[in-house]
């Protein structure tokens, strides 16, 4: 796989993402052509083929691919020709008299046993990837991808570096309100960040339900599960950015939840980890003061619209039947404890997941700050960061 | 092949059948509860077709315009489970009950009175179904796979899905009973079983399949509930639980409900290519080994369906193994269907056209499933629209063309009258291109990296959308006029005589059309 790495002609001249805004200019046409189209080693511009790979595994699988469309293609018409040749030539119209044949025992044991070599070509090299690609040894960094109602949570192992990454598409744009820009649904606000040249181990998990965590350029695609970890592993030669989403049904934000991985050299990668503790430590710094309902109420605003509209809606109405209301809601409007607690521990069994773990105690101090004073309600407390470390004791 | 010395059909005036609405209601007669089972899948086939149109509507152009994430879940589910349970499966069934007993000579099928409650628990299954979008949470967004646990979170609506389905499975389950004890017992003399007909071979063994996964299915969706209800962990990993167990049962019973779709289907299919090739079967005993085969490994390929959820290393290799070799019998049936046509004396008529898109569309789709065999490109395209594009290739161009061929194959039998050839035509023709334009462009999304199950979509797959939604527009209109076609046949038409294709051997093309009431009171002989 090594050598393949190398020798891997396309990841250089080809942009990471360049089928993403290409368009299909003779659509139609191509539409007819399709099977010959699909086949063509050529890394084809409009997207009728895999992505262009930008791993070892991916341009293998790629490869493995064209090879198989290439052999069913050959087949189809093998099997297609005699079938024209009869409609055309054995037509009553045409004034063909029926045969009386109706076996032959030799010709069957033929097209018997050439299907089974022709399989065993196909399986052969697919053993070897199968192989491959289930080798997650001697990774050089472990990032473990936790799948939640609708964003991934990454996490470095041994470095303390968490975060969560949403999807940054507008609702403007979603609704049709705002022109869609160029990586409409695969954008997020922090993307995972990975060295070149290292071998990556992922390991997965689940909170709520099933999520499948893709990048199709990476060649790996694999179900986060709630209750086990599963792991792949990827290699990225050249810089860049690689977008993918998740591909198992996961409810409403299903659509909603992109994938973006973002490759730099490993001394740049060294510097991105070294800001991230930096900013880690401010953070922990700042969960210690105490603020003004305003600031929380400002701050939170944004924790809200980052985590909790997608179901209880901007509005704070929620979706009759699936997600409450938090305007007009007892909890929200209730005292702080039962507030907080919803808020840090969810509730098991609904989609209400534990926010406690997921965000920061003044991200928390600020949201359940936020829901207590918009919309219908009008509490006028603010929760301090200090109290939201008391509770979660 | 079959002739058919003894043609007692008439003389037996005695029909004690109900009348009126009782008649259907109270109906122990094959053919009536046949017919009923057809309308009963032609309406929920529109349904859900219907359901199709919205989806494609909302995906005619990224963003959301008609419909909110939610309810699309909702279309896309109920859309596979109508079509799958109420569709093509009693269609299927439809086939079954009209058929067998006319092809082996049989008076009627063995348990009629269990006959019609397989039927009559269908309506009500579906009607519980199609009321969850009525209620509070709507109906289910889960996806028909029903995969926990995400199907835990949803509303009341997904209980009464879950006791609808249970309706089925046992309504299907009794249709296989009685139709592997009408196998059995009441073939006419001299109906040897390698002699009957490859339809009641492929109906014979699909029986098999049903009875031995149904009950798993049943199985399954109970711990659902109970999980959902009653404070079990079967699926919950919180208590103790295991979410993947659930895709184990549910493709065990998942993958052998894919070939009880299509094996009747290819009966259907060894029917009608030797009647219009005026020339038998080619390889009938390789026929039937090979459904026998695909039957068998239909039971250990399950997890192909479930290559991303990270098995080891010897499980995603059995399991690509045996998925390939599915490709040899399926491969024999082709081979033979083309050496039935080799040398034949050949027509065009409307049952031929379906059947003949049948064999190069469903070779396309069995491509596509074999590219979806190997684990490594499975990983890609798992969850994409490469996968909606295959599935389509074996279910709509594979089962339903082969359900509307044997439609119009039938139909003068059943009814007495010819149907209209020229409309017969044009269907096919529209359904034919139309199903192309919707589907082949599929296979491009998926590639290019399309995940399945989802309302919006990124800007790169605009264009093969809009192909695709215009062509299920036009796939969708296409059936109106089938429908249009079925009704004009029954309601009148050119009187069809007894055996109006010419190349048409079994029995019953030896009674005269409609068939009567009761046919075969006296057993025919069978040289
Ligand atoms: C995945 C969807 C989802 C997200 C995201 C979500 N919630 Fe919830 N939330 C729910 C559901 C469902 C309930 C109802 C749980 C129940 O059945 O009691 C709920 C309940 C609540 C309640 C109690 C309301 C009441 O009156 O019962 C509060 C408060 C709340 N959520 C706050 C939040 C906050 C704060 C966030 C963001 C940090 C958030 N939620 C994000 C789904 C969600
Ligand atoms: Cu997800």
């Amino acid at each position: 796989m090594a050598q393949n790495l190398r020798s891997n002609r396309q990841v250089s001249v080809c942009l990471p993402c360049r089928a993403v805004g290409s368009r299909p200019a003779s659509a139609p046409a191509l539409l007819f052509l399709s099977l010959l189209t699909s086949a063509l080693p050529a890394r084809a511009d409009y997207a009728v083929n895999l992505q262009t790979p930008a791993t070892g595994l991916a341009n293998q699988v790629y490869d493995l691919h064209t090879l198989i469309v290439w052999i069913c293609f050959v087949i189809f018409i093998i099997v297609l020709v005699p079938m024209g040749v009869a409609l055309v030539r054995h037509r009553k119209s045409a004034g063909h008299e029926p045969a009386k044949f109706h076996h032959n025992t030799l010709v069957e044991w033929i097209w018997t046993i050439i299907p089974v070599l022709i399989l065993v070509s196909m399986a052969w090299p697919a053993t070897q990837l199968v192989v491959q690609m289930k080798d997650t040894s001697k990774e050089d960094l472990t990032i473990k991808i936790t799948g939640r109602q609708w964003k991934w949570e990454y996490e470095y192992l041994g470095d303390g570096i968490r975060f969560i990454s949403n999807s940054a598409t507008s609702n403007e744009q979603i609704a049709g309100k705002q022109q869609k820009n160029e990586h409409y649904l695969l954008e997020v606000d922090k993307p995972l960040v990975v060295p070149t040249g290292r071998k990556v181990r992922i390991v997965l998990t689940a909170a709520d339900v099933i999520h499948t965590w893709w990048v199709p350029a990476l060649g790996v695609k694999q179900d986060a599960i709630p209750g086990f970890i599963r792991d792949a592993w990827f290699k990225v030669e050249q810089p860049g950015t690689y977008r993918g989403q998740c591909a198992e049904l996961c409810g409403v934000g299903h659509a909603y939840m992109p994938v973006v991985v973002e490759a730099v050299p490993p001394q740049q990668f060294a510097t991105w980890m070294q800001d991230q503790k930096t900013q880690l430590a401010a953070a922990e710094e700042a969960s210690g003061k105490t603020y003004s309902l305003d600031e929380l109420k400002a701050r939170g605003e944004k924790v809200y619209a980052a985590n909790c509209a997608a179901c209880h809606q901007p509005t704070g109405m929620g979706i009759s039947g699936a997600f409450p209301a938090l305007s007009g809601s007892k909890i929200a409007t209730g005292d702080k404890a039962g507030h907080m607690d919803i808020v840090l521990h969810g509730k098991p069994g609904t989609a209400m997941a534990a926010f406690g773990p997921q965000l920061s105690n003044l991200d928390l101090a600020a949201v359940i700050t936020y829901e207590r004073n918009s919309w219908n309600n009008k509490v006028g407390d603010a929760v301090q960061p200090s109290e939201i470390a008391a509770r979660k004791k | 092949m079959y002739t058919a010395t003894a043609t007692d059909t008439h003389g037996h005036d005695h029909e004690h059948a109900p009348t009126g609405i009782m008649r259907w209601i109270a109906s122990t007669n094959h053919k009536d509860i046949g017919t009923l089972y057809l309308w009963f899948s032609l309406f929920m086939f529109f349904f859900a077709g219907t359901l199709a149109m919205m989806i494609r509507a909302e995906l005619f152009q990224p963003g959301l315009q008609l419909f909110q994430p939610g309810f699309f879940n909702q279309l896309t589910t109920m859309h596979g489970l109508i079509m799958i349970f109420g569709a093509i499966m009693p269609a299927l069934v439809g086939f079954a009950n009209w058929q067998i007993p006319l092809m082996i000579g049989a008076s009627d099928m063995a348990f009629p009175r269990m006959n019609n409650w397989s039927f009559w628990l269908l309506p009500a299954a579906g009607l519980l179904l199609i009321s969850t979008f009525f209620v509070p949470g709507g109906s289910i967004g889960g996806g028909w796979t029903m995969y926990p646990p995400l199907f835990i979170q949803g509303g009341i609506g997904y209980d009464m899905a879950i006791l609808s389905v249970h309706l089925m499975g046992i309504s299907s389950i009794m249709g296989a009973i009685n139709i592997i004890t009408t196998v059995l017992n009441m073939r006419a003399p001299g109906m040897t079983l390698m002699k009957m007909p490859l339809f009641v071979w492929t109906w014979f063994i699909t029986a098999f399949l049903l009875i031995a996964v149904m009950p798993v299915l049943a199985c399954a969706i109970t711990m659902l509930l109970t999980d959902r209800n009653f404070g079990t962990h079967f699926f919950d990993a919180a208590g103790g639980g295991d979410a993947v167990m659930y895709q184990h049962l549910f493709w065990f019973f998942g993958h052998p409900e894919v070939y009880i779709m299509i094996l009747p289907a290819f009966g259907i299919i060894s029917t009608i290519i030797p009647t219009f090739s005026r020339k038998p079967l080619f390889g009938y005993v390789s026929m039937v080994y090979a459904v026998a085969s695909i039957a068998f490994l239909s039971f250990i390929v399950w997890a192909h369906h479930m290559f991303t959820t990270g098995m080891p290393v010897a499980g995603q290799l059995f399991f690509m193994y045996t998925t390939m070799l599915i490709a040899v019998p399926t491969g024999v049936k082709v081979f033979n269907w083309i050496s039935t046509l080799w040398r034949g004396a050949i027509t065009f008529e409307t049952p031929m056209l379906f059947a003949l898109a049948f064999v190069i569309l469903f070779a396309i789709g069995g491509f596509s499933g074999l590219v979806l065999a190997l684990v490594p490109v499975d990983i890609q395209l798992q969850d994409t629209y490469y996968v909606v594009a295959h599935f389509h290739y074996v279910l709509f161009s594979g089962s339903a063309m082969a359900i509307m061929g044997g439609v119009y194959y039938w139909l003068p039998k059943w009814t007495g009258h010819m149907y209209d050839e020229r409309l017969g035509k044009i269907h096919f023709w529209l359904t034919a291109i139309a199903f192309n334009i919707t589907f082949f462009p599929m296979h491009f999304l998926g590639l290019a990296g399309m995940p399945r199950r989802i309302p919006d979509y990124a800007l790169q797959f605009a264009d093969f959308n809009m192909i695709a939604s215009i062509g299920g527009f036009l796939l969708g209109a296409s059936q109106l006029l089938f429908l249009y076609t079925v009704v004009k046949c029954v309601r009148g038409g050119a009187p069809a005589p007894a055996r109006p294709w010419d190349g048409a051997d079994t029995l019953e093309w030896t009674l005269p059309s409609p068939a009567p009431y009761h046919s075969f009171v006296t057993p025919p002989l069978v040289k």
